[in-house]
């Protein structure tokens, strides 16, 4: 008799020095359904993972493989039983082709020679059974993120992996892209392949999950059958408590011109030409301005160009009145807060402690230094355990704990407390609530409207479709590196926004400094390019 | 069993205690050497090399070679300093060899043809130091070259400039290689310190100096503005960079710094008389390298180094005590420097140690329980 699951994982137990990360969690995947996987960060879900991939070994617990229990030791004893995992970021060579990126690691030789021909066929095959449509001979930093995702697909298919996980897939793709991506996988479902799908956001397990597993704080919740189940229940389920999935906020009351942005153009590290070009903006005091757009559109070299990290090659940027497009980034932080795109990178000195990372711009001043040079340690503390109280920011030992033992919800509430606090009339804030589970990103955006209705000017540059439409008053959608249309959240749909985050829709008039261009014939190059 | 537990998980004593490690693994891997090439000496050799100046027959003598091993402490400390200032701040200076050359080159120079005060003489070997290691920091901040092999290059160019500058008129003496012996004028004062070792001349206000220029690297890295920015650098250049501190200004600042320690060093060797400059020298002096060896054991703590170059001098100079009859002539510098080797693997055991208690904890009962709110948790239950 055929057992009834793909994989089973009982009654897990992974504990961590001070911390139990998975606490007697159980999940049954069936065979030929798509199981999704739901919880806030540091919910588990993680570890969960590298105890099925045999990263970690539970100290509790058994794994079974069609109700056989086997050992997973390591990630190579994972791939023997079949199963496979698409990753958040793509384990992709940048410089190989497509098909030389799914054999890899599983090549045919003869006499030391690739033989590549079986190999391309069963691709073809493959990607013609489940509607992924690739180039094989494209180079991977050629294609799309979409397509890299199919391609991180395919590779799982053409080493017959049976069970297939999904980690966070959709989180850089377009409406479009995430569509074609539920379609797959259904498809995928339908041959009898078993999903586990790994993501916090309720609209797609709804979409496309039969039944979802919910961690909380590394106690296992639940499992429930989607289809008999609200997304406000799941919701608080993950989270605990009820949230409010509507952002609440009054009508903006635009002011005066805060940040005035002409013909700014910044050039790219990546490449040769540049990312921001010719870019004009205006943001007010009291409202909040998205820039909208897929990840690499040139939103991170505008706020490069913005925060004074990297040169303008040509514009002008005026804050509060003043030039500021060559001045340096200590002099634009007077006025500007700058909530950084990646926490570790920039945001924070991860081996320094929490007090420290408080004053991170501001430890020259005369609130923190003496006029010898030296630190003012009880001022520190004591600035430090005010923002942690007012901000909530919670950690092991307070203002004492190595900020890289914080999680990273509480990291990122630090970031913010930090530049909320410090004084400014404009919040830039990059992607604000990546990576922080649902309970964080409600208080975030309370505390995002906050700052627009203290009178300050909010520029937030998001890659969450739900933010974008939530959040902003006005939102700005960036495409190559330029602005392609403005729109108004209150009007438009997601649709029309994924239309031109592709760049398959214009609006001319937003930029009075571009030459007018017939609508029609820039969405007639942007398909051609599409097809290409 | 609890408190046992955290004084293993505390820093300072986890840093002693691998340095204590190391020393132990070192002289027993040394003592293993002495065993294979002749068992009949090796334990009189490993006591000697331990002892040092205890082996000597009289109270005065002992003293006497105690200020040496002191006097040739002061300079390796100095270079220390240099090395663990630089490697707080994330850069890793293997360039202090070149750094205590120019240090001594134009510290020598001015001594011996300017005839300066020997306070001149110290402030010229710093600025000499600081700006070889400005040179490694500007191609670091600018270009992107990697400090370890500029400052490798450095080092040899360095050797033979100061080589060729002090070969010059009235600084080499006529008949040998060596630099001529430096005037009373330009001599570190004692102080009275020398009375306290048997009139030895060569222990002077330098080895008090050296500790204080620790203290005040611990405080400057730890205490001060300028020092929470370059440890940030260190840490983190991009988000120094965020921060909106110069972080390209605090490499070459630090370095810099280091430089100047490195250069002071070397005053501290040649302006007190211990040794004279061997013009014909090919190899880069050890002091500069021992520095490395001499930070690590000290866990990479300003005050930590100041014991961990006392004891790696005092190995070196007991190291030249061995018997000779017994053993090769080489047999001193082997093994002081596989001592000094295995002191360099601090941080490997500070990491071992750490997954050993980390470890142990896991086996433990449940550390710390994941606080779950309790309502939230019945309303669950319910749910099901």
């Amino acid at each position: 008799m055929d057992a009834p699951y793909a994989i089973e994982m009982v009654n897990i137990t992974k504990r961590f020095p001070g911390i139990i990360a998975n606490d007697n969690i159980t999940l049954q995947l069936r065979k030929g359904e798509i199981h999704a996987l739901l919880g806030e960060n540091g919910a588990g879900k993680s570890t969960l993972m590298s105890v099925l991939f045999g990263l970690y070994q539970a100290e509790e617990g058994v794994i079974k493989k069609d109700g056989k229990e086997v050992k997973i030791n390591n990630p190579n004893d994972a791939n023997d039983l079949g199963i496979g995992m698409v990753h958040q970021h793509f384990k992709l060579v940048q410089c190989f082709t497509v098909l030389e990126n799914i054999i890899l690691g599983v090549e045919s030789t003869k006499g030391g020679v690739l033989q590549m021909d079986e190999a391309r066929a069963k691709v073809k095959a493959l990607s013609e059974k489940y509607g992924l449509q690739v180039d094989p001979d494209a180079k991977i930093e050629d294609i799309t993120v979409g397509m890299q995702q199919r391609t991180e697909i395919l590779k799982m298919l053409f080493r017959d992996n049976e069970i297939l996980i999904f980690d966070e897939p959709t989180a850089v793709l377009t409406p479009q892209e995430i569509d074609e991506l539920m379609e797959i996988m259904r498809n995928l479902r339908a041959e009898g392949k078993s999903i586990l799908f790994i993501t916090h956001k309720l609209n797609e397990i709804k979409a496309v999950a039969d039944r979802v597993t919910v961690l909380r704080r590394g106690k296992y919740i639940g499992t429930v059958d989607v289809a008999n189940t609200s997304k406000e229940e799941m919701s608080r389920m993950m989270v605990g408590r009820d949230v409010s999935m509507v952002v609440e906020k009054e009508p903006a009351k635009p002011g005066n011109v805060i940040l005035k942005v002409e013909n700014m153009t910044v050039a790219s590290k990546m490449h040769s030409n540049n990312a921001v070009k010719n870019v004009s903006f205006e943001v007010h005091e009291g409202e909040i301005v998205c820039i909208a757009g897929i990840d690499g559109n040139g939103q991170t070299e505008l706020v490069y160009g913005l925060t004074g990290m990297e040169p303008l090659v040509d514009g002008k940027i005026t804050l509060c009145g003043e030039d500021i497009s060559h001045k340096s980034i200590r002099a634009r932080s007077k006025e500007m807060s700058h909530i950084p795109e990646d926490r570790h990178k920039h945001g924070l000195v991860l081996d320094y402690p929490l007090e420290y990372n408080m004053i991170l711009q501001r430890y020259y001043q005369p609130q923190f230094t003496s006029k010898m040079g030296f630190l003012k340690r009880a001022d520190i503390r004591a600035y430090s355990e005010k923002l942690e109280a007012e901000y909530d920011v919670r950690s092991g030992q307070g203002p004492i704990t190595i900020a890289r033992a914080m999680s990273g919800g509480n990291q990122q509430k630090a970031i913010i407390a930090r530049e909320v606090d410090k004084e400014h009339k404009l919040l830039v804030a990059v992607q604000p609530t990546r990576g922080l589970d649902v309970g964080a990103i409600e208080g975030v955006h309370r505390q995002l409207i906050a700052e627009r209705d203290k009178g300050r000017a909010v520029l937030l540059i998001s890659l969450e479709l739900e933010e974008v439409m939530n959040v902003p008053d006005r939102i700005l959608v960036m495409y190559e590196g330029e602005i392609v249309g403005e729109l108004d959240p209150k009007k438009t749909t997601v649709e029309e926004l994924g239309l031109y985050m592709a760049g398959a829709k214009r609006n001319v008039n937003i930029n009075a400094n571009t030459s007018e261009v017939e609508e029609s014939e820039v969405i007639d190059t942007a398909a051609e390019r599409k097809e290409g | 069993m609890k408190e046992k537990k955290s004084l293993m998980k505390n820093p300072s004593f986890q840093a002693i205690l691998t340095s204590l490690i190391c020393i132990v693994l070192g002289l027993l891997i040394g003592f293993i050497v002495l065993l294979l090439i002749n068992p009949a000496g090796a334990g009189e050799a490993i006591k000697t090399i331990l002892l040092n100046f205890m082996t000597r027959a009289s109270a005065a003598a002992r003293t006497k070679a105690l200020g040496n091993t002191l006097a040739k402490t002061a300079p390796l400390l100095m270079c220390a300093l240099s090395i663990c200032f630089c490697y707080k701040v994330g850069l890793f200076n293997i360039g202090a060899p070149g750094q205590y050359e120019a240090g001594a080159c134009i510290g020598l120079y001015a001594a011996l043809a300017w005839h300066c005060n020997w306070l001149i003489c110290l402030v010229l070997a710093a600025l000499a130091g600081a700006i070889v290691g400005a040179i490694s920091g500007a191609l670091k901040a600018y270009r992107n070259v990697n400090e370890v092999i500029s400052g490798i290059m450095l080092n040899w160019i360095m050797l033979y400039l100061t080589n060729m500058v002090l070969s010059g008129k009235n600084v080499k003496e006529v008949a040998s290689p060596y630099t001529i012996k430096v005037s009373k004028g330009s001599l570190i004062p004692s102080a009275g310190l020398n009375t306290l070792f048997a009139n030895n001349s060569t222990v002077t206000i330098a080895i008090p100096l050296a500790v204080l220029f620790a203290i005040l690297i611990w405080v400057i890295l730890n205490k001060t503005k300028f020092g929470y920015e370059l440890r940030a650098t260190g840490f983190n250049k991009e988000a120094a960079k965020y921060a909106g501190m110069k972080e390209k200004q605090n490499i070459i600042v630090t370095l810099a710094i280091g430089g100047a320690l490195a250069g002071i060093g070397a005053a501290f060797l040649y302006l007190t008389g211990y040794q004279q400059w061997s013009t014909t020298q090919t190899s880069v002096p050890g002091m500069g390298f021992n520095g490395i060896a001499a930070t690590f054991l000290g866990g990479l703590h300003p005050i930590g180094t100041i014991f961990a170059s006392f004891f790696i001098q005092s190995i070196t100079d007991g190291g030249a005590l061995i018997d000779k009859s017994v053993y090769p002539s080489q047999i001193s510098d082997l093994i002081s420097s596989i001592i000094i080797y295995l002191c360099g693997f601090v941080l490997f055991f500070k990491f071992a140690l750490n997954n050993w208690i980390g470890k142990k904890d896991k086996g433990g009962p449940n550390v710390n329980d994941v606080p779950v709110t309790d309502n939230a948790a019945k309303t669950e239950g319910g749910d099901k």
